[in-house]
Protein backbone atom coordinates (compact mmCIF):
# COMPACT_ATOMS: atom_id res chain seq x y z
CA UNK A 1 0.00 0.00 0.00
CA UNK A 2 1.36 3.17 -0.64
CA UNK A 3 2.26 5.96 2.26
CA UNK A 4 -1.21 7.95 2.65
CA UNK A 5 -0.57 11.59 1.61
CA UNK A 6 0.75 14.05 4.22
CA UNK A 7 -2.02 16.40 3.89
CA UNK A 8 -4.40 13.43 5.04
CA UNK A 9 -2.29 13.39 8.30
CA UNK A 10 -1.82 17.57 8.60
CA UNK A 11 -4.79 18.91 10.72
CA UNK A 12 -4.49 22.40 11.03
CA UNK A 13 -6.89 23.04 12.96
CA UNK A 14 -5.96 21.03 15.31
CA UNK A 15 -2.55 22.24 15.92
CA UNK A 16 -3.95 25.75 15.70
CA UNK A 17 -6.46 24.83 18.37
CA UNK A 18 -4.39 23.06 20.81
CA UNK A 19 -3.12 26.54 22.16
CA UNK A 20 -5.72 28.78 22.16
CA UNK A 21 -7.08 28.56 25.21
CA UNK A 22 -4.28 27.08 27.16
CA UNK A 23 -1.69 30.00 28.32
CA UNK A 24 1.34 27.55 29.15
CA UNK A 25 1.22 26.00 25.68
CA UNK A 26 3.99 27.26 22.98
CA UNK A 27 2.95 28.87 19.69
CA UNK A 28 2.11 26.38 17.46
CA UNK A 29 4.92 25.54 15.22
CA UNK A 30 2.63 25.34 11.75
CA UNK A 31 1.97 29.34 12.20
CA UNK A 32 4.93 31.72 10.91
CA UNK A 33 5.16 35.76 10.67
CA UNK A 34 6.31 36.82 7.44
CA UNK A 35 9.92 36.39 5.75
CA UNK A 36 11.28 34.13 9.12
CA UNK A 37 9.53 36.83 11.64
CA UNK A 38 8.37 35.16 15.08
CA UNK A 39 4.43 34.42 15.48
CA UNK A 40 4.64 34.57 19.69
CA UNK A 41 3.09 37.90 19.47
CA UNK A 42 0.68 36.88 16.27
CA UNK A 43 -0.59 33.92 17.69
CA UNK A 44 -1.37 36.09 21.15
CA UNK A 45 -3.98 37.97 19.21
CA UNK A 46 -5.95 35.02 18.65
CA UNK A 47 -5.43 33.40 22.06
CA UNK A 48 -7.06 37.00 23.09
CA UNK A 49 -9.68 37.24 20.90
CA UNK A 50 -10.66 33.97 22.32
CA UNK A 51 -10.66 34.44 25.70
CA UNK A 52 -11.51 38.39 25.47
CA UNK A 53 -14.92 37.78 23.71
CA UNK A 54 -15.86 34.45 25.69
CA UNK A 55 -15.35 36.93 29.04
CA UNK A 56 -17.15 39.68 27.31
CA UNK A 57 -19.94 36.97 26.18
CA UNK A 58 -20.29 35.77 29.90
CA UNK A 59 -20.37 39.25 31.12
CA UNK A 60 -23.06 39.81 28.87
CA UNK A 61 -25.41 36.81 30.25
CA UNK A 62 -24.40 37.83 34.10
CA UNK A 63 -24.35 41.16 34.40
CA UNK A 64 -25.95 41.46 37.99
CA UNK A 65 -22.78 38.88 38.73
CA UNK A 66 -19.98 40.82 37.44
CA UNK A 67 -22.16 44.15 39.24
CA UNK A 68 -21.62 42.30 42.18
CA UNK A 69 -18.47 40.91 41.65
CA UNK A 70 -16.57 43.73 40.42
CA UNK A 71 -14.83 43.69 36.91
CA UNK A 72 -11.52 42.31 37.69
CA UNK A 73 -12.54 39.35 39.82
CA UNK A 74 -15.55 38.25 37.30
CA UNK A 75 -12.87 38.33 34.29
CA UNK A 76 -10.62 35.78 36.58
CA UNK A 77 -13.99 33.65 37.35
CA UNK A 78 -14.95 33.89 33.53
CA UNK A 79 -11.34 32.64 32.43
CA UNK A 80 -11.41 29.83 35.26
CA UNK A 81 -15.15 28.59 33.70
CA UNK A 82 -13.89 29.20 29.47
CA UNK A 83 -10.91 27.23 30.32
CA UNK A 84 -12.52 23.93 31.99
CA UNK A 85 -16.06 24.11 29.94
CA UNK A 86 -15.40 26.43 26.50
CA UNK A 87 -18.80 26.40 24.25
CA UNK A 88 -19.86 23.66 22.12
CA UNK A 89 -22.56 25.61 20.24
CA UNK A 90 -21.81 28.73 17.93
CA UNK A 91 -24.49 30.63 19.77
CA UNK A 92 -22.77 32.11 22.23
CA UNK A 93 -26.56 33.26 24.02
CA UNK A 94 -26.68 29.22 24.92
CA UNK A 95 -23.15 29.90 26.70
CA UNK A 96 -22.81 29.68 30.20
CA UNK A 97 -25.48 27.29 30.85
CA UNK A 98 -22.68 25.19 33.44
CA UNK A 99 -21.66 28.71 34.54
CA UNK A 100 -23.89 28.77 37.95
CA UNK A 101 -22.47 25.67 38.64
CA UNK A 102 -19.31 26.38 38.41
CA UNK A 103 -19.52 29.53 40.62
CA UNK A 104 -20.76 27.07 43.59
CA UNK A 105 -17.36 25.35 43.06
CA UNK A 106 -15.29 28.22 43.12
CA UNK A 107 -13.20 28.84 45.64
CA UNK A 108 -12.85 32.64 45.24
CA UNK A 109 -16.99 32.77 45.53
CA UNK A 110 -17.61 30.80 48.44
CA UNK A 111 -18.35 33.96 50.81
CA UNK A 112 -20.84 34.82 48.77
CA UNK A 113 -23.13 31.90 48.82
CA UNK A 114 -26.23 33.24 46.76
CA UNK A 115 -23.66 34.16 43.67
CA UNK A 116 -24.85 31.13 41.88
CA UNK A 117 -28.77 31.65 42.34
CA UNK A 118 -28.27 34.93 40.96
CA UNK A 119 -26.54 33.42 38.19
CA UNK A 120 -29.43 31.23 37.55
CA UNK A 121 -31.81 33.67 37.71
CA UNK A 122 -29.94 35.81 34.88
CA UNK A 123 -29.67 32.65 32.66
CA UNK A 124 -33.27 32.17 32.72
CA UNK A 125 -34.16 35.92 31.98
CA UNK A 126 -31.73 35.32 29.09
CA UNK A 127 -33.59 32.43 28.63
CA UNK A 128 -36.84 34.37 28.77
CA UNK A 129 -35.56 36.61 26.25
CA UNK A 130 -34.48 34.45 23.10
CA UNK A 131 -37.60 32.07 23.90
CA UNK A 132 -40.55 31.47 21.08
CA UNK A 133 -43.26 34.23 21.04
CA UNK A 134 -46.66 33.47 22.15
CA UNK A 135 -50.07 35.05 23.60
CA UNK A 136 -50.41 34.63 27.12
CA UNK A 137 -53.53 32.65 28.95
CA UNK A 138 -56.03 35.67 28.57
CA UNK A 139 -58.11 36.47 31.80
CA UNK A 140 -60.86 35.67 30.99
CA UNK A 141 -60.11 31.72 29.83
CA UNK A 142 -60.75 30.68 33.64
CA UNK A 143 -64.29 32.56 33.78
CA UNK A 144 -65.57 30.32 30.77
CA UNK A 145 -64.80 27.04 32.39
CA UNK A 146 -66.81 25.00 33.87
CA UNK A 147 -66.54 25.82 37.68
CA UNK A 148 -67.29 22.53 39.07
CA UNK A 149 -64.68 21.49 37.32
CA UNK A 150 -61.74 24.13 37.94
CA UNK A 151 -59.89 21.42 39.93
CA UNK A 152 -59.57 18.87 37.16
CA UNK A 153 -57.76 22.11 34.91
CA UNK A 154 -54.42 21.62 33.23
CA UNK A 155 -52.31 24.42 31.92
CA UNK A 156 -49.60 24.71 28.77
CA UNK A 157 -46.44 26.55 29.78
CA UNK A 158 -45.58 29.76 28.06
CA UNK A 159 -42.25 29.14 26.07
CA UNK A 160 -40.31 32.10 28.17
CA UNK A 161 -41.53 30.44 31.69
CA UNK A 162 -38.84 29.56 34.08
CA UNK A 163 -39.18 29.21 38.13
CA UNK A 164 -35.64 29.49 39.95
CA UNK A 165 -35.70 28.13 43.82
CA UNK A 166 -33.15 29.78 45.89
CA UNK A 167 -32.22 29.14 50.01
CA UNK A 168 -31.04 32.60 50.27
CA UNK A 169 -32.42 35.96 48.52
CA UNK A 170 -31.50 35.20 45.53
CA UNK A 171 -34.14 37.10 43.71
CA UNK A 172 -33.77 40.47 46.05
CA UNK A 173 -30.36 40.16 45.04
CA UNK A 174 -30.65 39.88 41.32
CA UNK A 175 -33.45 43.31 41.32
CA UNK A 176 -30.62 45.07 43.17
CA UNK A 177 -28.41 44.57 40.31
CA UNK A 178 -29.56 44.40 37.39
CA UNK A 179 -30.56 48.41 37.49
CA UNK A 180 -28.69 51.57 38.98
CA UNK A 181 -30.62 52.32 41.85
CA UNK A 182 -28.98 52.40 44.90
CA UNK A 183 -29.90 49.43 47.53
CA UNK A 184 -30.16 49.55 51.39
CA UNK A 185 -28.36 46.55 53.01
CA UNK A 186 -29.75 42.92 52.06
CA UNK A 187 -30.97 40.51 54.38
CA UNK A 188 -29.66 37.28 52.32
CA UNK A 189 -30.72 34.61 54.41
CA UNK A 190 -33.88 34.82 53.40
CA UNK A 191 -35.20 32.18 51.28
CA UNK A 192 -36.87 33.16 47.68
CA UNK A 193 -37.84 31.48 44.67
CA UNK A 194 -38.16 33.57 41.32
CA UNK A 195 -40.71 33.42 38.36
CA UNK A 196 -39.30 34.69 34.86
CA UNK A 197 -41.77 35.11 32.31
CA UNK A 198 -41.88 36.95 29.06
CA UNK A 199 -45.73 37.95 28.14
CA UNK A 200 -44.60 40.17 25.26
CA UNK A 201 -41.18 41.91 24.33
CA UNK A 202 -39.93 42.67 27.94
CA UNK A 203 -38.68 39.92 30.82
CA UNK A 204 -40.09 39.84 33.79
CA UNK A 205 -38.67 38.39 37.20
CA UNK A 206 -41.52 37.83 40.08
CA UNK A 207 -41.00 37.06 43.69
CA UNK A 208 -43.21 34.16 44.13
CA UNK A 209 -45.04 33.93 47.64
CA UNK A 210 -44.84 30.92 49.07
CA UNK A 211 -45.89 27.43 48.01
CA UNK A 212 -45.43 29.83 44.60
CA UNK A 213 -42.77 27.89 43.38
CA UNK A 214 -43.96 24.09 43.92
CA UNK A 215 -47.49 25.21 42.58
CA UNK A 216 -46.29 26.17 39.28
CA UNK A 217 -43.46 23.67 38.84
CA UNK A 218 -46.63 21.17 39.60
CA UNK A 219 -48.73 23.18 36.68
CA UNK A 220 -45.80 23.27 34.68
CA UNK A 221 -45.53 19.17 34.99
CA UNK A 222 -48.58 19.04 33.69
CA UNK A 223 -50.71 18.25 37.12
CA UNK A 224 -54.07 19.77 37.11
CA UNK A 225 -54.96 22.95 39.14
CA UNK A 226 -56.65 20.77 42.42
CA UNK A 227 -53.44 18.44 42.99
CA UNK A 228 -51.00 21.77 42.37
CA UNK A 229 -53.00 23.69 45.11
CA UNK A 230 -52.94 20.62 47.61
CA UNK A 231 -48.68 20.05 46.84
CA UNK A 232 -48.18 23.91 46.98
CA UNK A 233 -50.34 23.60 50.62
CA UNK A 234 -48.47 20.66 51.76
CA UNK A 235 -45.36 22.95 51.54
CA UNK A 236 -46.60 25.91 52.83
CA UNK A 237 -49.88 26.27 54.95
CA UNK A 238 -50.22 30.13 54.06
CA UNK A 239 -50.55 29.23 50.29
CA UNK A 240 -53.15 31.19 49.09
CA UNK A 241 -54.68 29.56 45.55
CA UNK A 242 -56.64 32.65 44.74
CA UNK A 243 -53.88 35.04 44.06
CA UNK A 244 -51.88 32.35 43.33
CA UNK A 245 -53.81 31.68 39.99
CA UNK A 246 -54.41 35.41 39.68
CA UNK A 247 -50.29 36.47 39.62
CA UNK A 248 -49.99 33.15 36.93
CA UNK A 249 -52.27 34.83 34.95
CA UNK A 250 -51.03 38.41 34.70
CA UNK A 251 -47.46 36.66 34.74
CA UNK A 252 -48.55 35.61 31.36
CA UNK A 253 -46.84 31.87 32.68
CA UNK A 254 -49.31 29.84 30.66
CA UNK A 255 -51.25 30.23 26.95
CA UNK A 256 -53.54 27.45 27.45
CA UNK A 257 -55.80 26.07 29.84
CA UNK A 258 -57.80 22.78 29.11
CA UNK A 259 -59.34 20.07 31.02
CA UNK A 260 -57.66 17.03 31.17
CA UNK A 261 -60.06 14.48 30.62
CA UNK A 262 -60.17 16.36 27.04
CA UNK A 263 -56.85 15.59 25.85
CA UNK A 264 -56.85 11.80 25.54
CA UNK A 265 -60.59 11.82 23.44
CA UNK B 1 -41.01 49.69 21.67
CA UNK B 2 -44.95 50.94 21.01
CA UNK B 3 -47.85 48.40 20.57
CA UNK B 4 -48.36 50.04 16.80
CA UNK B 5 -45.30 47.60 15.67
CA UNK B 6 -46.62 44.56 17.33
CA UNK B 7 -47.42 42.36 14.54
CA UNK B 8 -51.12 40.85 14.53
CA UNK B 9 -49.83 37.16 14.75
CA UNK B 10 -46.24 36.82 14.51
CA UNK B 11 -46.12 32.87 14.76
CA UNK B 12 -49.03 31.85 12.50
CA UNK B 13 -48.81 34.06 9.07
CA UNK B 14 -45.31 34.18 7.55
CA UNK B 15 -43.89 37.54 7.06
CA UNK B 16 -43.28 38.80 3.28
CA UNK B 17 -41.42 41.64 3.21
CA UNK B 18 -40.64 44.22 0.35
CA UNK B 19 -38.17 43.35 -2.46
CA UNK B 20 -35.91 46.66 -1.45
CA UNK B 21 -32.97 47.04 -4.17
CA UNK B 22 -29.73 46.96 -2.54
CA UNK B 23 -27.34 48.62 -5.41
CA UNK B 24 -25.06 51.49 -4.83
CA UNK B 25 -25.62 51.72 -1.18
CA UNK B 26 -24.23 52.41 2.01
CA UNK B 27 -25.16 50.75 5.47
CA UNK B 28 -24.36 49.91 8.65
CA UNK B 29 -23.61 47.08 11.25
CA UNK B 30 -27.38 47.15 13.03
CA UNK B 31 -27.23 47.75 16.37
CA UNK B 32 -30.41 47.52 18.62
CA UNK B 33 -30.16 50.25 20.82
CA UNK B 34 -29.94 52.67 18.17
CA UNK B 35 -33.43 51.17 16.19
CA UNK B 36 -35.57 53.74 17.88
CA UNK B 37 -33.70 56.64 16.18
CA UNK B 38 -33.55 54.82 12.94
CA UNK B 39 -37.05 54.87 12.63
CA UNK B 40 -37.38 58.24 14.15
CA UNK B 41 -35.27 59.31 10.80
CA UNK B 42 -38.16 57.98 8.65
CA UNK B 43 -36.63 55.08 6.08
CA UNK B 44 -33.99 56.91 4.85
CA UNK B 45 -31.92 55.45 2.43
CA UNK B 46 -29.07 52.36 3.31
CA UNK B 47 -29.04 49.26 4.67
CA UNK B 48 -28.51 47.21 7.67
CA UNK B 49 -26.62 43.89 8.07
CA UNK B 50 -26.62 41.62 10.64
CA UNK B 51 -24.75 38.50 12.03
CA UNK B 52 -27.02 35.84 11.36
CA UNK B 53 -26.07 33.80 14.89
CA UNK B 54 -27.93 36.68 17.03
CA UNK B 55 -31.06 36.09 15.03
CA UNK B 56 -30.81 32.38 15.58
CA UNK B 57 -33.08 32.25 19.02
CA UNK B 58 -36.58 30.84 18.65
CA UNK B 59 -38.69 34.85 19.46
CA UNK B 60 -38.04 37.88 21.56
CA UNK B 61 -37.13 41.49 21.13
CA UNK B 62 -34.19 40.19 18.31
CA UNK B 63 -36.67 38.96 16.32
CA UNK B 64 -39.29 41.41 16.62
CA UNK B 65 -36.50 44.18 16.03
CA UNK B 66 -35.04 42.89 12.36
CA UNK B 67 -38.95 42.49 11.80
CA UNK B 68 -39.74 45.59 11.97
CA UNK B 69 -36.10 47.04 10.29
CA UNK B 70 -36.69 44.77 7.10
CA UNK B 71 -40.12 46.28 6.30
CA UNK B 72 -38.24 49.81 5.33
CA UNK B 73 -34.74 48.08 4.25
CA UNK B 74 -32.40 45.97 2.67
CA UNK B 75 -31.09 43.54 4.99
CA UNK B 76 -27.32 41.75 4.72
CA UNK B 77 -27.19 38.38 6.53
CA UNK B 78 -23.91 38.12 7.62
CA UNK B 79 -22.70 34.92 9.25
CA UNK B 80 -19.67 34.65 11.42
CA UNK B 81 -19.36 31.30 12.33
CA UNK B 82 -20.21 28.26 9.38
CA UNK B 83 -16.52 27.49 9.89
CA UNK B 84 -16.00 27.14 5.97
CA UNK B 85 -12.25 27.06 6.83
CA UNK B 86 -12.74 24.63 8.66
CA UNK B 87 -11.40 20.08 8.03
CA UNK B 88 -14.91 18.95 9.92
CA UNK B 89 -17.92 18.88 8.12
CA UNK B 90 -19.99 21.59 8.05
CA UNK B 91 -22.72 21.83 11.37
CA UNK B 92 -26.50 20.66 9.88
CA UNK B 93 -28.38 21.91 12.64
CA UNK B 94 -26.58 25.61 12.24
CA UNK B 95 -27.27 25.30 8.08
CA UNK B 96 -30.54 24.77 8.70
CA UNK B 97 -31.09 27.26 10.94
CA UNK B 98 -29.19 29.78 8.20
CA UNK B 99 -31.22 28.48 5.87
CA UNK B 100 -34.30 29.33 8.37
CA UNK B 101 -33.48 32.94 8.78
CA UNK B 102 -32.66 33.33 4.81
CA UNK B 103 -36.21 32.25 4.05
CA UNK B 104 -37.82 34.15 7.17
CA UNK B 105 -36.24 37.12 6.34
CA UNK B 106 -35.24 37.75 2.28
CA UNK B 107 -32.22 38.97 2.59
CA UNK B 108 -30.52 41.18 0.26
CA UNK B 109 -27.52 39.88 0.44
CA UNK B 110 -25.86 36.57 2.10
CA UNK B 111 -22.21 36.23 3.38
CA UNK B 112 -19.68 34.23 5.62
CA UNK B 113 -16.04 34.16 5.95
CA UNK B 114 -12.64 32.47 4.63
CA UNK B 115 -12.23 31.18 8.34
CA UNK B 116 -13.08 28.52 10.79
CA UNK B 117 -14.08 28.80 14.47
CA UNK B 118 -14.45 25.40 15.58
CA UNK B 119 -12.54 22.42 16.08
CA UNK B 120 -13.98 18.96 17.97
CA UNK B 121 -16.63 20.00 19.48
CA UNK B 122 -15.17 23.72 20.86
CA UNK B 123 -16.40 27.02 19.24
CA UNK B 124 -13.67 29.11 19.82
CA UNK B 125 -15.69 32.58 19.14
CA UNK B 126 -12.89 34.29 16.77
CA UNK B 127 -12.43 33.88 12.73
CA UNK B 128 -9.05 31.69 12.72
CA UNK B 129 -6.74 31.11 9.50
CA UNK B 130 -6.24 28.01 7.66
CA UNK B 131 -3.55 27.59 4.91
CA UNK B 132 -4.18 27.69 1.45
CA UNK B 133 -3.54 24.66 -0.42
CA UNK B 134 -5.04 22.10 -2.76
CA UNK B 135 -6.61 20.34 -0.07
CA UNK B 136 -8.11 22.99 1.93
CA UNK B 137 -9.52 24.64 -0.95
CA UNK B 138 -11.15 21.48 -2.40
CA UNK B 139 -12.76 21.69 1.44
CA UNK B 140 -13.80 24.89 1.35
CA UNK B 141 -15.55 24.57 -1.74
CA UNK B 142 -17.07 21.49 -0.95
CA UNK B 143 -18.33 23.37 2.09
CA UNK B 144 -19.71 26.54 0.12
CA UNK B 145 -21.50 24.13 -2.15
CA UNK B 146 -22.98 22.49 0.43
CA UNK B 147 -24.23 25.87 2.12
CA UNK B 148 -25.12 26.83 -1.46
CA UNK B 149 -27.50 24.21 -1.87
CA UNK B 150 -28.83 24.19 1.71
CA UNK B 151 -29.98 27.73 1.46
CA UNK B 152 -30.65 27.83 -2.58
CA UNK B 153 -28.61 30.81 -3.15
CA UNK B 154 -24.71 32.06 -3.77
CA UNK B 155 -22.84 33.38 -0.83
CA UNK B 156 -20.48 36.36 -0.52
CA UNK B 157 -17.35 34.85 0.38
CA UNK B 158 -15.32 37.55 2.57
CA UNK B 159 -11.56 37.97 2.74
CA UNK B 160 -10.03 37.64 6.05
CA UNK B 161 -7.43 39.76 8.21
CA UNK B 162 -4.97 37.49 9.44
CA UNK B 163 -1.62 37.47 11.86
CA UNK B 164 0.29 34.79 11.27
CA UNK B 165 0.95 32.56 8.29
CA UNK B 166 0.99 29.27 7.38
CA UNK B 167 4.10 27.27 6.47
CA UNK B 168 2.55 24.86 4.16
CA UNK B 169 0.77 27.40 2.24
CA UNK B 170 1.02 26.88 -1.49
CA UNK B 171 -0.92 29.71 -3.16
CA UNK B 172 -1.26 33.26 -2.15
CA UNK B 173 -4.76 34.40 -0.91
CA UNK B 174 -5.98 36.23 -3.97
CA UNK B 175 -5.53 32.37 -6.12
CA UNK B 176 -6.99 30.75 -3.71
CA UNK B 177 -10.29 33.36 -3.55
CA UNK B 178 -10.30 33.07 -7.30
CA UNK B 179 -10.31 29.66 -7.98
CA UNK B 180 -13.19 29.23 -4.66
CA UNK B 181 -15.23 31.61 -6.95
CA UNK B 182 -14.26 29.98 -10.24
CA UNK B 183 -15.54 26.36 -8.76
CA UNK B 184 -18.80 27.00 -6.52
CA UNK B 185 -19.78 30.00 -8.22
CA UNK B 186 -20.18 31.97 -4.57
CA UNK B 187 -19.81 35.78 -5.19
CA UNK B 188 -17.14 38.03 -2.84
CA UNK B 189 -17.52 40.32 -0.12
CA UNK B 190 -14.11 42.54 -0.17
CA UNK B 191 -13.67 43.99 3.16
CA UNK B 192 -10.67 46.52 2.39
CA UNK B 193 -10.03 47.15 5.89
CA UNK B 194 -9.13 43.33 6.13
CA UNK B 195 -6.89 43.49 2.99
CA UNK B 196 -5.24 46.87 4.55
CA UNK B 197 -4.50 45.03 8.01
CA UNK B 198 -3.24 41.65 6.72
CA UNK B 199 -0.81 43.58 4.02
CA UNK B 200 0.50 46.06 6.82
CA UNK B 201 0.79 42.34 8.94
CA UNK B 202 2.23 40.67 6.07
CA UNK B 203 4.09 43.30 4.54
CA UNK B 204 2.78 43.24 0.78
CA UNK B 205 1.76 46.06 -1.21
CA UNK B 206 -2.49 46.45 -0.76
CA UNK B 207 -2.54 47.78 -4.02
CA UNK B 208 -0.91 44.63 -5.70
CA UNK B 209 -3.17 42.61 -3.97
CA UNK B 210 -6.55 44.44 -5.04
CA UNK B 211 -4.96 43.87 -8.52
CA UNK B 212 -4.96 40.13 -8.05
CA UNK B 213 -8.27 40.57 -6.23
CA UNK B 214 -11.22 39.19 -8.83
CA UNK B 215 -12.88 42.45 -8.64
CA UNK B 216 -15.64 41.30 -11.42
CA UNK B 217 -16.95 38.72 -8.61
CA UNK B 218 -17.35 41.47 -5.60
CA UNK B 219 -21.18 41.41 -4.41
CA UNK B 220 -20.24 44.00 -1.33
CA UNK B 221 -17.55 45.66 0.49
CA UNK B 222 -16.64 46.21 3.83
CA UNK B 223 -15.25 49.08 5.72
CA UNK B 224 -14.55 49.03 9.59
CA UNK B 225 -11.86 50.26 12.24
CA UNK B 226 -8.72 48.77 13.37
CA UNK B 227 -6.22 49.45 16.31
CA UNK B 228 -2.63 49.35 16.49
CA UNK B 229 -0.23 46.87 18.00
CA UNK B 230 3.30 45.66 17.63
CA UNK B 231 4.98 42.36 16.48
CA UNK B 232 7.72 39.79 17.91
CA UNK B 233 10.07 42.25 16.13
CA UNK B 234 8.55 45.88 17.67
CA UNK B 235 7.12 46.44 14.32
CA UNK B 236 3.62 47.40 13.42
CA UNK B 237 0.68 44.69 13.57
CA UNK B 238 -2.61 45.83 13.13
CA UNK B 239 -5.89 44.36 14.74
CA UNK B 240 -9.17 43.81 13.03
CA UNK B 241 -11.07 45.46 15.59
CA UNK B 242 -14.22 46.76 14.86
CA UNK B 243 -13.56 49.35 17.31
CA UNK B 244 -13.54 52.56 15.77
CA UNK B 245 -13.97 54.95 12.55
CA UNK B 246 -12.60 53.64 9.23
CA UNK B 247 -8.97 54.66 8.87
CA UNK B 248 -7.71 57.33 6.06
CA UNK B 249 -5.93 54.81 4.00
CA UNK B 250 -9.21 52.68 4.45
CA UNK B 251 -10.92 55.13 3.03
CA UNK B 252 -8.36 56.17 0.09
CA UNK B 253 -7.81 51.99 -0.82
CA UNK B 254 -11.83 52.08 -1.08
CA UNK B 255 -12.14 55.02 -3.36
CA UNK B 256 -9.79 53.07 -5.63
CA UNK B 257 -11.83 49.84 -5.16
CA UNK B 258 -15.02 51.37 -6.20
CA UNK B 259 -13.35 53.69 -9.17
CA UNK B 260 -12.66 50.13 -10.66
CA UNK B 261 -15.75 47.86 -9.78
CA UNK B 262 -18.38 50.75 -9.30
CA UNK B 263 -20.87 51.35 -6.58
CA UNK B 264 -21.35 47.97 -4.81
CA UNK B 265 -22.82 48.14 -1.75
CA UNK B 266 -20.88 48.83 1.26
CA UNK B 267 -21.11 48.26 5.14
CA UNK B 268 -19.18 50.14 7.57
CA UNK B 269 -18.62 47.78 10.62
CA UNK B 270 -18.62 48.97 13.84
CA UNK B 271 -18.75 46.01 16.64
CA UNK B 272 -17.32 47.74 19.68
CA UNK B 273 -16.92 50.82 21.73
CA UNK B 274 -20.53 51.27 19.34
CA UNK B 275 -21.00 54.68 18.89
CA UNK B 276 -23.62 57.13 19.09
CA UNK B 277 -26.72 56.88 16.14
CA UNK B 278 -25.51 60.28 14.34
CA UNK B 279 -21.68 59.20 14.08
CA UNK B 280 -22.39 55.66 12.94
CA UNK B 281 -24.34 57.50 10.07
CA UNK B 282 -22.16 59.71 9.20
CA UNK B 283 -19.80 56.99 8.40
CA UNK B 284 -22.13 55.36 5.85
CA UNK B 285 -23.04 59.11 4.56
CA UNK B 286 -19.50 59.19 3.75
CA UNK B 287 -18.90 55.96 1.37
CA UNK B 288 -22.72 56.85 0.52
CA UNK B 289 -20.90 59.95 -1.20
CA UNK B 290 -18.16 58.04 -3.10
CA UNK B 291 -20.52 55.86 -3.99
CA UNK B 292 -22.59 58.67 -5.77
CA UNK B 293 -19.64 60.08 -7.01
CA UNK B 294 -18.46 56.91 -9.10
CA UNK B 295 -21.85 56.22 -9.93
CA UNK B 296 -22.28 59.74 -11.39
CA UNK B 297 -19.60 59.35 -12.97
CA UNK B 298 -20.62 56.11 -14.47
CA UNK B 299 -23.66 57.95 -15.65
CA UNK B 300 -21.47 60.89 -17.08
CA UNK B 301 -19.35 58.34 -19.28
CA UNK B 302 -22.45 56.44 -20.70
CA UNK B 303 -23.76 59.76 -21.56
CA UNK B 304 -21.12 60.66 -23.50
CA UNK B 305 -20.95 57.26 -25.26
Amino acid sequence: MLPPEPHLHSSYTSAFASALIDPRSETPAVVTGPRGKAAIKRYNVYRNNVTASLIEALAAIYPAVQRITGVEFFRAMARSHIRATPPTSPLLFEYGRDFPAFIETYEHASAMPWLADTARIERAWLDAYHAADAEPLPAAALGSSPQERLAELCFVVHPATGIVRSRLSAVTIFAANRDDAVQGRIDASMPEDALITRPDLDVVVRHLPAGGAVFLASLIAGQPLGEAAALALDASPTFDIASAIAGMIEAGAFTAATLEKQDGQ
Amino acid sequence: MNAATKPAACAAIPLRFPALPIGGLAGTSFKHQHLAEIRADGGGRGFFEVHAENYMGAGGPPHRALETLRRDFPISLHGVCMSIGGERPLDRTHLARFQHLVERYEPALVSEHLAWSTHDTTYFNDLLPLPYTEATLRRVCDHIDQFQEAIRRPILLENPSTYVAFRESTMSETDFIRSVSQRTGCGLLLDVNNVFVSATNHGFSALDYLSDFPLADVGEIHLAGHAEQSDDEGELLLIDSHNGPVADAVWKLFEIVVSRCGPVPTLVEWDSNIPDWPILKAEAAAAQAILDRSHGIAEARHAAA
